[in-house]
């Protein structure tokens, strides 16, 4: 395949005792926006500090359009950054800023003021030229931080963390602007954070990160609809996670009740755990559903009720409503077979991705 | 009420210090030099003092030598404090720095001697390599060269603070936006730490301005500065009159000094140079 850009090829990374990054194998395709999605110190920006060459792996291969490049100094490769803290240059302007890397490039005056008016342009930050970078907001800030990175027209822009200082609203504006530079651009984007839901709703492809190892990677909606473990499931929107054993295929048993379910390939009477999102949950009279619960709090979010409940074996409920319920009462929960999502007990995204496979596409 | 009352408390020490050893001896500074020898008030010592060509030669002399002395230490100390920054045990190689500043001027003085007389270390060395004996002492050269060795902490140290505090990122953006190792250092990281030159120049070439021990000791009273000249003046020839006014010279000196290489504030908007 011609279109991978960027390819890592079991990259480790060790500072003395402490392995990093342990065996990581991505390919990123051009014209795409990639996140890398992960808590704190599970490696992500590491990735990302490896492929933009401000660290040497200890072990693997990082290469560019098909060329080995874990030698090619920061310099000169030809992606670029727009850094947490945005590293915009005090002591130059805004126009200073962004025109940073087009003069070490020896272009001329002309070309330059039409480049760095043209990447203004498209943060939308026209007329800012003149500024100190003092006299910026942070939005504003990020955006100089964004155009002078894109101004060199990178092929793949690497962006660390970069919506993190900004506040909710700003975020989301933010977002949605990023997700529309991106596809105007064309440029593949390679996004580091820590939140989840800006992961789903920024990403052509993720890659959650655990640890130092990538733990799934896949489109938003597999990653959230078939989470591969159990860190996965929980650091991925909120969910249920309910031990249980698979019975035979596409029936699995969990408090005590087999349900039907859209998994197989599995051992008969494998221990599993029970995947099913809070969304997914619907509330119905007491006995009437397939699992009872006893509504034990609850929170109004806004667009929905977050609802507490625990059932006789006193595993937790989180269930997502647009009614809200009573403290106290016990209700009934209703959910199809599709809404089960069933995980193995340690089974690597290879496994999980070749058992699909059998079953799938039919 | 109360706050205020031990506010007053405790700037009042330093107030008394400042009134007392600073503001005080600088009135008196300026109005003897408004006096001459016998007591009369008159101008005739500024009219000496500019009209005179020794005494601006002296004062072209000592600016000379105190920016040769500020170069050489700044040609040492930049890099020093660059290395530094990245070096293990910074703080250890700090102490190093700074533990020969804790010793008396004298005595680094004296020691000078020792190692730059005809029979002293310098010239012994030189003699394993048949090289007869250097006249060191009494040389412009070891004038700035031990003067140099003793302000070395001064310039390194506020060098050193500033490179700490730039943010390694900045680095790190340069590369990425494609500057070699050299373009980093003169676009970004000189420009960024130009203020702990500037508080380094301060401290450097302000006292330089007026060394007298050093020019006596290890200078051979060659090299002949407005401190030398002071000096004179208050306890050879009696004339404080005159040596005040020399005085006067110098503190308007150190002003101009700290007018070029004090911050001053950017201004908002500034016209872009593509």
């Amino acid at each position: 395949m011609s279109n991978i850009i960027v390819e890592l090829k079991h990259v480790g990374k060790r500072y003395g005792d402490t392995q990093v990054l342990k065996d990581i194998n991505i390919e990123i395709e051009q014209g795409k926006f990639y996140t890398l999605l992960g808590p704190s110190g599970s490696g992500k920006t590491t990735i990302l500090r490896a492929i933009a060459g401000f660290l040497d792996v200890s072990e693997g291969e990082v290469l560019f359009d098909g060329k080995k490049i874990n030698d090619v100094p920061a310099n000169q490769r030809k992606v670029n950054t727009v850094f947490q803290d945005y590293a915009l240059f005090p002591h130059l302007n805004v126009f200073d800023n962004v025109a940073f890397g087009l003069r070490l490039h020896r272009m001329s005056k002309e070309t330059i003021q039409t480049k760095v008016t043209d990447a203004l342009k498209m943060v939308r930050l026209q007329g800012y030229a003149d500024r100190e970078i003092s006299e910026l907001s942070g939005g504003q800030q990020q955006r100089v931080a964004i155009a002078r990175a894109i101004v060199l027209e990178p092929q793949v822009l690497l962006l660390d963390e970069p919506l993190s200082a900004l506040d909710a609203k700003l975020r989301k504006d933010m977002q949605y602007e990023l997700r529309e530079l991106q596809e105007r651009l064309g440029i593949t984007f390679l996004f580091v954070t820590h939140d989840q839901e800006e992961a789903l709703a920024l990403s052509d492809e993720i890659f959650v990160m655990n640890d130092g190892q990538v733990q799934q990677s896949g489109t938003p909606v597999d990653i959230y609809d078939e989470p591969v473990n159990h860190f996965v499931a929980d650091f991925i929107g909120e969910s249920n996670i309910i031990p249980g054993h698979m019975i035979k295929d596409f029936l699995v048993e969990f408090n005590g009740k087999q349900f039907e379910c859209a998994d197989a390939g599995m051992r008969p009477n494998e221990p599993v755990e029970v995947v099913l999102r809070p969304e997914d949950l619907d509330i119905t009279a007491a006995d009437a559903g397939k699992v009872n619960v006893e509504v034990d709090t609850q929170l109004f979010r806004g667009d929905y009720y977050e609802i507490v409940a625990y059932d006789q074996l006193q595993n937790e409920w989180l269930i997502h409503s647009t009614n809200p319920a009573k403290d106290g009462e016990t209700v009934g929960l209703t959910f199809d077979p599709e809404d089960i999502h069933v995980m193995r007990l340690n089974e690597s995204e290879e496994e999980f991705d070749a058992r699909l496979e059998t079953y799938e596409g039919d | 009420m109360k706050k205020s009352t031990t506010n007053v408390a405790f700037y009042t020490p330093y107030v008394m210090w400042l009134a007392l050893f600073v503001i005080a001896p600088m009135v008196l500074i300026v109005y003897q030099s408004f006096f001459d020898i016998s007591g009369h008030f008159t101008l005739a010592n500024y009219q000496t003092y500019f009209q005179s060509g020794t005494y601006i030669m002296m004062t072209i002399n000592s600016v000379w030598y105190a920016f040769l002395i500020t170069f050489a230490t700044l040609l040492i100390s930049y890099p020093t404090a660059y290395l530094l920054h990245y070096a293990k045990h910074k703080q250890l190689w700090l102490l190093l720095i700074i533990l020969p500043t804790w010793i008396n001027l004298l005595l680094k003085a004296y020691a000078f001697i020792g190692i730059f007389s005809q029979d002293g270390g310098v010239n012994s060395f030189l003699g394993m390599f048949g090289i007869a004996p250097q006249q060191f002492l009494f040389t412009d050269f070891s004038f700035i060269f031990v003067a140099a060795y003793i302000e070395i902490p001064f310039m390194i140290l506020p060098i050193f603070n500033a490179i700490e505090e730039l943010p390694e990122n900045l680095v790190n953006a340069s590369q990425d936006l494609g500057a070699k190792g050299w373009q980093t250092f003169t676009k970004v990281v000189w420009p960024l730490t130009i203020s702990g030159v500037k508080s380094g120049v301060q401290a450097v070439f302000i006292p330089s301005l007026s060394l007298f021990m050093l020019t006596r000791l290890i200078g051979g009273n060659r090299v002949i500065t407005l401190g030398t000249a002071i000096e004179e003046h208050f306890l050879t020839t009696m004339n404080w009159g005159m040596g005040s006014t020399i005085g006067v010279v110098l503190i308007v000196a150190m002003f101009i000094i700290m007018f070029l290489t004090g911050e001053r504030k950017k201004k908002g908007v500034r016209r872009h140079e593509a």
